[in-house]
């Protein structure tokens, strides 16, 4: 056996087997509240067989939902990413008055309750809102319709791209930019060609994470979707809804494609967090 | 029709970075700006390559003025402290980007620029890295490599933001030498920023002193080791004894031969200016505290026990064969003769 790699200070010594209590606590914990319910959703959801569980994630309604849930996502990922980059650039590579107060507005959305955020679109965009008679009149219409889900959505995933690369960008700093302007390169081609090479990685981590919320939103979106079956039900909100009519097929089945969403996630998020380290290790090293 | 830098001044909130510098530097010359940390040299060569923008002033790049000018027009070749290599591409890509990145009618073919490449690595002797990523080089390699880079756009004007900085002692020495042949070779207008006055001395045809946002003066590297302008360029650069008038006893000076003031009543005294022989009557003396060997040159480390700062060491400089003459000891008094001084006020 190798001595020098097991030998610990003094200072971790563990006489009384803490170690061994952590370790099986924080696991204990971890099933109990993560696997656990996780193998229900998958046991119920199959509890009648691969058939039912196959009819109900082809009901139409069910259908309607996912594409309701795709299309918001595929909405708010990328108008989110163009926002966190812009973000990001701007606290990263300027200095300016009120810099501190955006950082903090950005992150605004991670400390309201999202059926706040659903709240203020309806005292803005409902029919007793603000803008609601304008909107009436107009034959606009966004609460209890598609854009007010859309729009719920991007403000509560407005800061996960933004507070992924604002701290990458300021770690890799701006001297490659600078050699690429000083080499002749357009604003663009220095974008494309040097800065999202560089944060690619964490721009996708961010991307990942802003995805996984948006599809998955609960509280913001159910305040201002009216829950309209096959209409502007999101996958969330349609296992609620079937949850609530005693159809649990249905409801868990949904629930296993959010479960599978949430597996997916880990897997990537897991091999971007060990690229991101691997290119900060380099980012590290080129700088000494 | 160089550089020419017209009322330059550049402030960050309260802190004057520059302060109405005018500057001219000659074509094909290779010049330091030379100053401590803070004295606003990064920041001026950042003016000049158009990375940072003056408060007031104008820049002539070859007669043209670029001042409004944005980086990418104004042919410049800058090499950055910390090589700013692009860490996702090969070495060949690194020195490859300036010659991609031109407009479609004014750029080379691939294969031309494969040559170019090749020829530019052969330069910076380093052909046989191409494929490398910079991670996997060492910092006098990417150093090279980042000129190899500058160097590609074929820039009318070079600049260096302390070139050296972040290398070991001897690869700094080597590089330097290395600059001034490649210079010698190329050239290009080049200006080089650093705080190390050994460097400027063995490196630059042109020394530029800055300090506090001004330029102190501007010289050869004799002028400025021979004739300073003032006291502050005369302790920055080498080294330097200082008697001033008021405070050191004026019997031992007189008796250490230091010729009389014109003006001033500071004198800076360099270390081999000081002339060492026996104690006899009659003479400054001061007792020998320690001596180095530097090489070539035995430096002394005298104590004025008759001065009024008690703590004031002299230190002088002397062949070794001279000192070797001398034949003395630690503790032991010697006499002082001071040959030369500059007098400031």
């Amino acid at each position: 056996m190798n001595v020098s790699v097991t030998r610990k200070p003094l200072s971790l010594a563990d006489p009384n087997g803490f170690r061994y209590l952590s370790i099986g606590l924080t696991l204990a914990i971890t099933s109990l509240f993560l696997v656990l319910p996780l193998a229900t959703v998958l046991t119920e959801a199959f509890s009648k067989g691969l058939g039912p569980y196959s009819d109900s994630l082809t009901h139409p309604d069910t259908l309607a939902a996912i594409r309701l849930t795709l299309l918001t996502a595929a909405i708010t990922v990328p108008l989110t990413t163009v926002f966190g980059v812009a973000a990001a650039w701007a606290v990263a590579r300027f200095s300016f008055p009120g810099k501190n107060l955006l950082v903090t507005l950005i992150d605004l959305p991670f400390s309201v309750s999202p059926v706040i955020a659903g709240l203020i679109y309806v005292l803005v965009f409902g029919a007793q809102g603000w803008l609601g008679p304008w909107l009436a009149a107009h034959d606009i219409k966004i609460i209890f319709a598609v854009p007010g889900i859309i729009l719920a959505t991007l403000f509560v995933t407005f800061p996960f791209v933004a507070r992924e690369l604002i701290p990458l960008m300021q770690e890799i700093g701006c001297e490659e930019e600078e050699a690429a302007l000083s080499l002749g390169a357009g604003p663009w081609q220095m974008f494309f060609s040097i800065t999202l090479p560089n944060i690619k990685w964490g721009l996708l981590y961010g991307v990942l994470l802003c995805n996984a919320r948006a599809m998955g939103e609960f509280g913001a979106v159910s305040v201002v979707s009216g829950h309209i079956r096959g209409l502007t039900n999101t996958l969330p909100l349609h296992v609620e809804v079937t949850y609530n009519e005693y159809d649990f097929i249905g409801s868990f089945a949904g629930a296993s494609l959010l479960a599978g969403l949430a597996v997916v996630t880990l897997i990537v998020k897991t091999f971007l967090e060990w690229r991101q380290a691997q290119d900060l290790k380099a980012a590290r090293l080129a700088s000494e | 029709m160089g550089i020419i830098l017209n009322n330059i001044s550049k402030k960050f909130g309260d802190f004057t970075a520059l302060d109405n510098i005018h500057l001219d530097i000659p074509e094909g010359e290779l010049v330091a700006l030379l100053g401590p940390s803070g004295c606003g040299k990064t920041t001026l060569l950042r003016i000049i390559a158009g990375l940072e923008q003056p408060d007031a002033g104008q820049v002539f790049l070859k007669g043209n003025e670029v001042t409004e000018q944005p980086v990418k027009n104004r042919q410049i070749g800058f090499v950055f402290q910390h090589y700013a290599l692009f860490r996702h591409m090969t070495v060949f890509g690194n020195i490859a980007f300036g010659l991609r990145v031109k407009p479609r009618k004014q750029r080379l073919s691939e294969a031309e620029i494969k040559d170019k490449v090749h020829a530019l690595l052969k330069l910076v002797q380093l052909d046989w890295l191409a494929n490398r990523f910079p991670e996997q080089l060492s910092g006098g390699q990417r150093q090279r490599i980042a000129l190899a880079r500058a160097l590609a756009v074929e820039p009318s004007v070079l600049l260096l933001d302390e070139p050296f900085g972040a290398l070991d002692a001897s690869v700094r020495k080597d590089l330097r030498l290395w600059l001034r042949h490649l210079h010698h070779e190329l050239n290009v207008t080049s200006i080089f920023v650093t705080h190390d006055q050994e460097e400027a001395m063995e490196v630059a045809s042109q020394i530029v002193v800055l300090n506090h946002g001004h330029i102190e003066q501007q010289g050869s590297p004799s002028d400025i080791y021979d004739h300073p302008a003032n006291a502050f360029v005369s302790r920055f650069i080498g080294q330097t004894n200082v008697f001033d008038l008021e405070q050191t006893d004026t019997f031992w000076l007189k008796n250490s031969g230091l010729p009389t003031p014109q003006i001033g009543k500071v004198a800076h005294v360099r270390p081999h200016n000081i002339e060492l022989a026996k104690a006899t009557a009659g003479t400054a003396q001061a007792v020998l505290k320690d001596w180095q060997h530097l090489g070539a040159l035995i430096r002394v480390e005298l104590l004025n026990k008759e001065a009024d700062d008690e703590v004031a060491i002299i230190f002088a400089e002397m062949p070794n064969e001279q000192f070797k003459a001398l034949q003395i000891d630690k503790g032991e008094k010697v006499a002082v003769r001071i040959r030369h001084a500059h007098w400031f006020h």
